[in-house]
């Protein structure tokens, strides 16, 4: 596998980073490469988080690049500010939650992920980063869903260790609502 | 016995480095990005949990590392962590531990300057590390990571070499470095202990002469000698720690100069230009002093050029110039304030500089 | 003509001399080098025979300060370690938290201790270090000829001000000591005086005392000397030590400032 060159952005608190981490942790468990860059400082309190993922079977040269294979977009900003940041034939994934406009780039596959709408359903909204891995990793998957709860074992405090059963739900729920938006042939 | 491998912020590698190189005292005071370092340590509470480690904040980086140098009289191995700006806080007390001949470790996640500066990372404190800094000729080791793997590893080194030489030994990273995670195979713990080393001040024993420790010397001639005698363990570090990493230099016709994580940017640059059929390699400073010197000098025997990349309007350029003593033209690409340069904004300088 | 001292004393006592008094064996042989008059070498002295009695000369570190006792490496015969201008509670801080079983003492004049080194003084009281800090006040800078320092007097002449301390332009004497006694991790604070042989054998008493707080754990000793400095007030030793008594002690009196609550 080539390296995959992941983007997440959205608000601070939409748990964009530790998403990453989750993912990361996975890729570790798996034996790949993995490199976990987050944007810091003061404009994490409450601003716009990203975090840049890298997982290859080689080790990771550049953690900071200019465009990504895949681009997940949390909020109006993001989507604004990294819409172009995708490579030519890559993907661009969204929640329309909260968004006023929608992706218009015709040279990418898009894939709407409706997290925000199915974790309020299901009155579980503190594992909506979860259910949007969920969606990614069904379409793109760079790790196997079984080292994911490893991942999750790993990177959340034993404190939370009981909630792993509700965020593998969420994940399970975010695969099975992944709706393709264009897929380029 | 497999491996020990954990997902590890470069901060917190620090950190778990240091608890498990049976490091005796950490000093510090928070600052960003390498407040991790010290919450990290707060958190293991190693001095009750682990090894016995004691962890401290102090009131400020000048107390920080007056501490380390306290601890370090007693032959513990002792450490600092801080950014930018602490850092110009602790260039007396460095200058104090060099004059005294103590060891120690003392890490700079850098972060942009002058002034209050930026959070967000960068290199420009290549000069104030390697040239000095605090007053008085002297030289302080300094390792640059450029992976989280390498922060790990270069605690026990640090130390090991400070002990080496009786001198500190600075870890010259970076804010980005110190934010990233990766995956670290960790070390197996070593035990806490503290050799009895002839020079240090524990309390004086009736069968031998008192110890003092210090870098006063009132009478010039006595100043002098020990100047000549630092200059002297100088040298004999210059022979024999100069560290560094060649990435495909075998046919390189041009020679990427670069630490830390302008280092990894010009891997992916190395790639980028091959894929165009441009023969690039790397050396990559591992110690930025003593500095991989003779080795440039060598290359510009065979390149007909060189970049240095760095997040500064070019520092580390000054040595590399006097390495290659103008045999072939060296230049300089590098963000300020906080900007990474990105590996395709590297590569399309790169070329303007040399190939258009 | 040189006197071989050795050899006089081995004559003495060939005649049957008796011996009453000895230097303590943690001061070197090298004579005080300070003015005549100064209090460094009484508290010098002080300091070292309280920790010979003591018998814990092999457990003792002394941090030295910058000021006039920069040179106190010729007169201590013990292990010892010279802290940066200010730094002295700091390093002590370093040495006590990393070999706790060991006896501390950081020795700091008024500049180094009250003026340069005011954070690390404070915090290392708040922090309760187990440590003992002798605090040389003379209200002036002897080392560095006659500045002006943090405790030196209102209309007190000095080289940085020539025409006295005006509260006006360079602020007033500060009492640091009466500060921190106000915080908890202080445990015993006093302000003595080496100018008769009354108050070097209360002094002495303070200093063993500081030690002794030492084993209990509970935090800052600290022991305020106010001293005359002869040569920075331009005075003879004769005058200096009227003019301590009559300027210097009514503004840091003696005594007593924080003594330990007794157990009972």
């Amino acid at each position: 596998m080539k390296t995959e060159e992941l983007l997440i952005a959205g608000f601070g608190g939409q748990g964009v980073l530790s998403m990453g981490k989750i993912l990361a942790y996975a890729g570790v468990m798996q034996g790949k490469e993995v490199a976990w860059m987050p944007s810091y400082g003061p404009e994490m309190r409450g601003g716009t988080a990203n975090v840049t993922v890298m997982i290859s079977d080689a080790p990771i040269d550049s953690p900071v690049v200019t465009h990504f294979d895949t681009v997940i977009v949390l909020n109006q900003q993001s989507l604004d500010k990294f819409e172009n940041a995708v490579k030519p034939g890559g993907r661009l994934f969204y929640d329309s939650n909260g968004l006023k406009t929608l992706p218009t780039r015709k040279d990418i596959n898009i894939y709407h992920i409706p997290a925000t709408e199915k974790a309020a359903e299901l009155g579980t909204t503190k594992v909506f980063n979860i259910m949007v891995l969920g969606g990614y990793l069904k379409i793109v998957p760079v790790v196997s869903v079984e080292f994911v709860e490893q991942g999750l074992y790993k990177s959340l405090p034993e404190r939370a260790h009981k909630l792993i059963p509700l965020n593998i739900e969420a994940f399970h729920n975010g695969a099975s609502i992944v709706e393709v938006i264009q897929e380029l042939q | 016995m497999s491996k020990e491998i954990k997902l590890l912020k470069g901060n917190e590698a620090i950190a778990e480095a240091a608890i498990r190189c049976g490091c005796d005292a950490y000093f510090g005071y928070p600052i960003t990005p390498q407040s991790e370092i010290i919450e990290y340590l707060a958190a293991e509470d190693p001095y009750n949990k682990r090894t016995g480690m004691l962890v401290l904040q102090a009131e400020s980086e000048v107390a920080a590392i007056n501490m380390v140098y306290g601890a370090a009289c007693t032959g513990k191995k002792a450490m600092t962590s801080s950014s930018s700006p602490g850092m110009s806080l602790k260039q007396e007390g460095i200058s104090y531990l060099a004059g005294a001949e103590l060891p120690c470790l003392i890490v700079n996640v850098a972060r942009g300057g002058p002034g209050l500066g930026t959070i967000q990372p960068s290199q420009a404190d290549y000069f104030q590390t390697v040239k000095g800094g605090g007053h008085g000729d002297y030289n302080m080791i300094v390792l640059a990571p450029y992976t989280v793997q390498e922060q790990y590893d270069f605690v026990k080194l640090g130390f090991d070499l400070a002990f080496k030489y009786t001198n500190p030994v600075m870890i010259l990273s970076d804010g980005a470095i110190g934010q990233m995670m990766e995956k670290v195979t960790l070390s197996e713990q070593l035990p806490r202990e503290t050799p009895d080393h002839e020079w240090t001040a524990k309390g004086k024993p009736t069968n031998r002469e008192r110890h003092y420790i210090t870098s006063l010397y009132l009478q010039s001639e006595v100043m002098e000698q020990k100047n000549l005698q630092l200059q002297a363990k100088y040298s004999e570090i210059r022979a024999n720690e100069v560290r560094y990493e060649e990435i495909q230099t075998e046919d390189a016709d041009y020679l990427l100069v670069a630490y830390g994580i302008s280092a990894r940017i010009a891997r992916k640059v190395v790639q980028l230009a091959r894929a165009e059929g441009i023969k690039v390699g790397i050396l990559r400073p591992i110690t930025l002093w003593p500095f991989p010197s003779a080795r440039l000098k060598e290359l510009a025997q065979q390149v007909k050029g060189m970049l240095t990349i760095e997040m500064s309007a070019g520092q580390m350029i000054e040595d590399v110039r006097l390495a290659v003593e103008g045999a072939v033209p060296v230049k300089h690409y590098g963000r300020m304030g906080g900007i990474i340069a990105t590996p395709t904004e590297v590569f399309i300088n790169f070329k303007k500089l040399f190939i258009e | 003509m040189e006197i071989d001292v050795e050899q006089y004393k081995k004559d003495l006592l060939a005649q049957g001399a008796e011996v009453v008094f000895s230097k303590t064996k943690n001061l070197t042989d090298t004579p005080f080098s300070y003015c005549g008059g100064c209090g460094h070498g009484v508290a010098h002295r002080l300091i070292m025979e309280v920790i010979e009695e003591m018998g814990i000369t092999d457990k003792t570190i002394g941090v030295a300060p910058v000021g006039c006792a920069v040179i106190a490496y010729e007169f201590w015969n013990i292990d010892a370690v010279q802290a940066a201008h200010g730094r002295a509670s700091a390093v002590a801080t370093g040495i006590k938290r990393t070999n706790p079983e060991k006896f501390v003492f950081a020795y700091q004049g008024d500049g180094d201790l009250a003026a340069i080194g005011t954070a690390e003084t404070v915090h290392t009281c708040n922090r309760g270090e187990n440590i003992a800090i002798f605090f040389i006040n003379n209200g002036i800078y002897g080392m560095t000829g006659g500045q002006m320092a943090p405790t030196s007097l209102i209309g007190m002449p000095s080289s940085t001000a020539p025409y006295g301390r005006n509260p006006d332009m360079h602020g007033y004497p500060l009492s640091l000591t009466n500060l921190l006694a106000q915080l908890p991790g202080t445990y015993y604070i006093t302000r003595q005086a080496v100018n008769t042989a009354a108050n070097v054998r209360k002094c002495k008493k303070a200093i063993r005392q500081a030690f002794e707080n030492q084993k209990l754990k509970k935090g800052v000793s600290l022991v305020e000397i106010v001293t005359n400095c002869n040569s920075g007030w331009k005075m003879t030793a004769r005058q200096a030590n009227k003019w301590l008594e009559e300027n210097m002690l009514s503004q840091y009196p003696l005594g007593d400032i924080k003594v330990p609550k007794t157990d009972n």
